[in-house]
């Protein structure tokens, strides 16, 4: 009985898996029902139309029939909002566990009208609230809270508007084929750094070798705040962040073995996690030898990214 | 729905929802007026200041306290003015209460009821125009309110504007069938009647003159054809039968078959009278038959069967010319005799002379007619004030007066020379309407006369003012107070486009009683028989209203969804997108970020026939896309090869 419940809903839904494109909202895609304030509406609206028919209100009944008609062009109206609308995946960037992942979908307008106050979220969770002018696109997230590492999928969107007079919610499903790296919860900081293998042997070298000065570029996220150029910030209010050469001398290999030893897997990863956050702070290189891969020194936001990654899907 | 509320949307929605109560000050009490001022003014003052709201026991204690304050005042909960009382209460104290969309939407909703509220007591024009603008206000608000970022006011008002201007036509083909039912379903106790004008069923001096003061309509008529000359206006109302030595009183009602002897062809007309609170219904001196719902007096009133509180629309036959009554009981006559002993002396003097110098009772009655025409009497609007024996103090010393004195004072004397009388009031002469071809009768054309009993003749009408002043029964109220200001600026004649204007507003709210306010099931029924629907029974009128609003309701979704095509305009890129799809249903698409030579290129090594058409195609296109020239040679040949184009 359950299941074919949840067939008749399928159905109905047109729920039909993750979808790969673009998801054109046609007609068979939308859905609309009467909000709780639609409800209370049509209420009142036979209260009057009883109240019009006792007293022999012709201004009533017009009053009455008006707003039965305003009830249904809001219905158009609501819908309209929707419909045409083209819907492809975007971009979602990686996330650690414990922080919301924000899916990112790209909703083309392709009419001349203003689609006004569309709202995307999924499940429960609070929704994005937007507006797509005419012929124009909008990036909108959906926070998906990422509790555990690993591929965080979509799942499904809901789109939905309830626009312009809230009597009616209109809404459409999305299952994109997108999904979101969740690498994993780095322990808290301060955990020290496991022994360097220093290829001059010279524990020294790593502060010395962060004095030569090689220019500034743009700030990212994890940067350490100990490298940004605060006398720029206080210049131009633009963060950048100072970058140096010449400490190629010190070098790091992750293991899971380095972790303190009670902790089990997602411990160590943890650990892990926070040992390449740090390393990447401070500039060091470091490569990453796990069961079935090894990840050869590097440097850099690209590398610290794939070193995520592979213990994000480990 | 549990966004907090922008105190901007507070504002309007407080604002409008004071308009919409605005009408209802006039109705409640004044303390009543001054605590919802007061509130609505506080809850301005909170969304301005963004100070927290009073806490829900203040609220709960304020309803309290005017709820049992309207109890007090009106003695009950139920009923029109109490609800409404009681609604706008309510209102004012969820407004107090109000914090997010949802408490602002069920705010919304009880607006659009006080404004039904406000059509119980007034549905005329400017009623509907200003209520109008109060839904579309509201409307407004409800729109603000589900807006991200709320755009100007002016966006918002077009936008609610759009979507009422929308809802018009559904709305008329709902009003026009929607089977109407007569109400009503259900009474409310006390629901109070409303306070009656014009006629009463006493006259004393005075009475008349008083309604001859007021300009509002009685009634309007329209006559199948001609209108008969003024002179044969008569519309009769109650008949008065018992005099106390200063005011006439109807008696209780006499129901019986009057029988009556008609002598021409009859007058065929419809009238529409306005609310007065009482049950008589008008029709030209006499009526022929009976409106639906109502009964005949013996002495052809017609009663309605329940008070007239509302307009009534009805068709009526009478005939101008008749005799009636000749056969009259003794016992009825000598109720037409009876006069009070001790009241007017002089006047009784004056009846037995007159008796004795005239034989018939024709010959008395012209004596004293003659003696209105001749003897100094006048007829006036402002008649000096008569004491206890007012007939008396009438004829011998004051000598003016209006139509009330005249036919008093001539009912007293035929009742004390012998002769059966009665005075018979309503309304007399009107004003045509060129506009709309239909006669206007006002409160001010109130008239009272007589009916005597002349044997082998039964009762004949005497209108004894025809004899002081022939202008009034020739030509009308107005006509015969030429001379005196006193009577309603509208209604005297010497202003022509005041008169015009007048006539003109008239005719207009004339035609919004015929087919808005006096849209009855008679008048449905009527209306659909004339556009060929036989039998416009409920399951007919149904069908009907299903298959119209279906139709309409598609007309509008097929109008509203059309701006959802995408147009291209751009003739050079509506070509590019055909060619594209035409490859794209050869399972050829061009991906997203393909350019036009890319794209070529996979086709042709995807499908080598193609190439040439495929490369001819494209170098135009991108030459006219991103080259120099584009003239319309051009343009029309790549359209030329979009089309022949056959993947």
């Amino acid at each position: 009985m359950q299941a074919v419940g949840k067939q008749l809903y399928a159905w109905l839904f047109q729920l039909r898996g993750p979808e790969r494109g673009e998801i054109v909202l046609v007609q068979r895609r939308i859905f609309i029902l009467p909000t709780r304030a639609g409800v209370g509406f049509a209420f009142i609206l036979m209260l009057m139309l009883a109240g019009s028919i006792n007293y022999n209100l012709s201004l009533g009944y017009v009053l009455t029939f008006l707003l039965g008609s305003v009830g249904f062009s809001a219905m158009l109206h609501t819908f309209r909002n929707l419909a045409g609308l083209r819907i492809k995946a975007a971009r979602t960037g990686p996330v650690f566990a414990g922080e919301t992942a924000r899916f990112a979908v790209c909703l083309l307008n392709p009419t001349a009208s203003t689609r006004f106050s569309l709202a995307l979220a999924r499940k429960d969770s609070e929704p994005e609230v937007f507006d797509i002018a005419g012929e124009a696109s909008v990036i909108a997230t959906a926070p998906v809270p990422a509790t555990r590492r690993g591929l965080l999928k979509a799942g499904r969107l809901t789109l939905f508007t309830r626009f312009p007079v809230g009597l009616y919610h209109a809404w459409a499903y999305l299952e994109l084929d997108d999904h979101c790296v969740v690498y994993p919860r780095p322990a808290p900081p301060g955990l020290p750094l496991p022994p360097l293998a220093g290829s001059s042997g010279e524990a020294g070298g790593r502060d010395s070798g962060r004095e030569d000065f090689a220019g500034l570029r743009q700030y990212h996220p994890g940067d350490s705040s100990r490298h940004i150029a605060w006398k720029a910030v206080a210049r131009d209010g633009i963060l950048l962040t100072k970058q140096f050469t010449g400490h190629a001398m010190s070098e790091l290999w992750l293991t899971l073995d380095l972790a303190p030893e009670p902790l089990d897997i997602e411990g160590k990863l943890s650990c892990v996690t926070r040992w390449i956050l740090d390393a990447h702070a401070n500039g060091i290189a470091y490569g990453l030898k796990l069961p079935g891969s090894v990840i050869a020194l590097g440097r850099g936001e690209p590398h610290r990214d794939r070193c995520l990654e592979a213990l994000a899907l480990l | 729905m549990t966004q907090t509320l922008a105190s901007r949307h507070t504002f309007w929605l407080t604002a409008s929802l004071a308009l919409v109560a605005a009408p209802h000050v006039q109705r409640l009490p004044w303390w009543l007026n001054l605590l919802v001022a007061t509130l609505f003014g506080w809850r301005l003052y909170l969304a301005r200041t963004r100070l927290p709201l009073p806490s829900r026991g203040i609220v709960m204690f304020v309803v309290t306290g005017a709820t049992a304050g309207v109890y007090l005042h009106y003695e009950t909960l139920f009923g029109r003015d109490a609800g409404v009382a009681l609604l706008v209460i309510m209102l004012t104290l969820k407004l107090l209460e109000m914090r997010t969309a949802r408490d602002a939407m069920l705010l919304i909703f009880l607006g659009y009821f006080l404004v039904i509220t406000n059509f119980l007591y007034s549905q005329t024009i400017p009623t509907a125009l200003y209520m109008l603008v109060c839904v579309w206000i509201i409307t407004a608000c409800m729109v603000g309110i589900h807006y991200t970022r709320a755009p100007r006011t002016i966006h918002l008002l077009r936008t609610a504007g759009v979507l009422l201007a929308q809802s018009v036509p559904l709305m008329l083909l709902m009003f026009l069938l929607f089977p109407r039912i007569q109400g009503p379903l259900w009474r409310m106790p006390a629901d109070s009647q409303r306070s009656s004008t014009g006629l009463s069923d006493t006259m004393s001096p005075g009475s008349m003159t008083n309604l001859s003061l007021s300009e509002a309509v009685a009634f309007r008529v329209s006559f199948k054809a001609d209108t008969p000359a003024n002179r044969q206006l008569y519309w009769r109302g109650p008949v008065l039968w018992n005099f106390d030595g200063r005011t006439w009183r109807a008696p209780r009602a006499d129901y019986g078959e009057p029988r009556y002897d008609t002598h021409f062809y009859p007058v065929e007309y419809t009238v529409t009278v306005e609310p007065h609170g009482k049950s008589w219904l008008f029709a030209l001196d006499l009526p022929g038959r009976l409106p639906p719902r109502s009964i005949a007096t013996s002495d052809f009133q017609i009663l309605s069967a329940v008070p007239v509180t509302t307009r009534q629309r009805y068709d009526m036959t009478s005939f101008l010319d008749y005799t009636y009554g000749a056969d009259e009981s003794a016992a009825t006559l000598q109720r037409a005799l009876q006069l009070p002993p001790g009241f007017n002396p002089r006047t009784a003097e004056l009846a037995r002379e007159l008796r004795r110098k005239h034989g018939s009772d024709q010959a008395v009655m012209q004596a004293v007619l003659n003696m209105f025409g001749h003897d100094g009497f006048s007829y006036t609007m402002s008649p000096p004030l008569l004491g206890e024996h007012s007939v008396d103090e009438f004829l011998f010393d004051a000598k003016k007066g209006f139509c009330e004195h005249y036919s008093s004072a001539f009912a007293v004397l035929m009742r004390a020379a012998g002769i059966p009388a009665r005075i018979v009031t309503g309304y007399m002469g009107g004003e045509v309407n060129p506009i709309g071809q239909y006669l206007i009768v006002r409160e001010a054309d109130a008239h009272a006369w007589t009916e005597v009993w002349l044997r082998g003749e039964g009762w004949v009408r005497v209108d004894p003012t025809a004899a002081v002043s022939p202008a009034r029964v020739e030509r009308g109220i107005s006509a015969a107070m030429a001379g005196e200001n006193v009577l309603p600026l509208f209604i005297r004649g010497d202003f022509p486009v005041l008169r015009e204007l007048r006539l003109g507003f008239d005719s207009v709210a004339n035609n919004w009683n015929q087919w808005v306010l006096g849209y009855t099931p008679e008048r449905q029924r009527a209306l659909l028989t004339r556009a060929g629907l036989d039998d416009a029974t409920w399951r007919s009128l149904a069908l009907l209203l299903l298959a119209g609003t279906a139709m309409t309701a598609m007309l509008l979704a097929v109008l509203t969804l059309r701006r959802l095509r995408v147009r291209v305009r751009d003739p050079v890129r509506r070509a590019y997108l055909a060619f594209c799809s035409k490859l794209g249903s050869r399972g050829l698409a061009r991906e997203d970020a393909e350019g036009p030579f890319s794209y070529a290129d996979r086709v042709s090594r995807a499908r080598p026939d193609l190439e040439t058409p495929v490369q001819r195609f494209i170098r135009l296109y991108v030459d006219l896309r991103y080259g120099q020239e584009a003239d319309l040679q051009h343009v029309s040949r790549l359209q030329q090869l979009a089309r022949e184009f056959k993947p």
